[in-house]
């Protein structure tokens, strides 16, 4: 009965960390890349110029969405294999175009759509494969 | 130039996430239920091979930086989903996790989407 409670619990926990490290890491890779593309678009090989970027705005709130990712994917892996946590989060990389297409007007062809969907399709078949680890209680 | 921070982005995660994969299994075993975020915290400052990890991302983070500042959001962040088909391979040799038949089909359906991408 305890042991059962403690399942669900941590079944509760590793869901709630699984959509936090979801949709955290694409709003951040946005806000990053947003704060980034406001500057001169030229690569720049001095370290001071990322030093001030992140002060901008919106890399400062990229860069705290990062730190909460990380934090939140540790957390998560101390629940579960890195095996579980790879492909299940791999839907960030779907959404990650979708901002970048929606919100900084980026140009998406058909070939990169296709390459988009191997990759989504190639993580959640490994993701297929097997259970999460450490008693998460979370069955796929 | 966009290859070698591609590069520098994906050996730097691999390390990161095997790093923190291995420790943070370790931690929370060692605390139990007990493995709050307090805990959590205080693994970060004190695990040598965990602030390693936290070194592989800000090196990983500021190549991630140098690489969005030139190329496409959309290019970026698929293609650093190189990481994931070596750390299936290294999670099967270095963390002994299982890697099947359908896993290694699923890690080259994501090397095919890379490899497009790169065209």
């Amino acid at each position: 009965m305890v042991k059962a409670e403690i399942g669900r619990r941590r079944g509760a926990e590793t869901l709630a960390l699984l959509l936090l490290v979801i949709f955290l890491k694409p709003f951040s890779n946005l806000f990053l890349a947003w704060g980034m593309k406001q500057g001169p678009q030229a690569l720049s090989l001095n370290p001071l110029f990322y030093v001030k970027a992140m002060f901008e705005p919106l890399v400062a709130l990229g860069i705290a969405m990062q730190i909460l990712w990380l934090l939140f994917r540790m957390k998560l892996l101390s629940l579960a294999d890195l095996s579980f946590v790879l492909p299940v989060t791999a839907v960030g990389y779907v959404l990650t175009t979708v901002l970048g297409r929606i919100f900084l007007h980026e140009q998406v062809s058909t070939e990169r759509w296709i390459a988009v969907l191997l990759i989504f399709l190639g993580t959640a078949l490994v993701g297929s494969t097997q259970r999460a680890g450490v008693d998460s209680g979370v069955d796929r | 130039m966009k290859w070698l921070l591609l590069g520098i982005v994906v050996v730097t995660t691999v390390l990161a996430d095997l790093l923190q994969s291995r420790e943070m299994k370790i931690a929370a075993a060692e605390k139990g239920d007990q493995f709050g975020f307090g805990p959590l915290l205080k693994a970060i400052g004190t695990r040598p091979r965990l602030i390693l990890a936290i070194a592989c991302l800000a090196v990983s983070f500021f190549a991630f930086l140098a690489l969005v500042q030139t190329q496409p959001l959309s290019f970026a962040v698929p293609a650093s989903a190189a990481t994931f088909v070596i750390e299936t391979v290294l999670a099967r040799l270095v963390l002994n996790e299982q890697v099947d038949a359908r896993r290694a089909a699923g890690a080259l359906l994501v090397l095919g989407g890379i490899v497009l991408l790169g065209r």
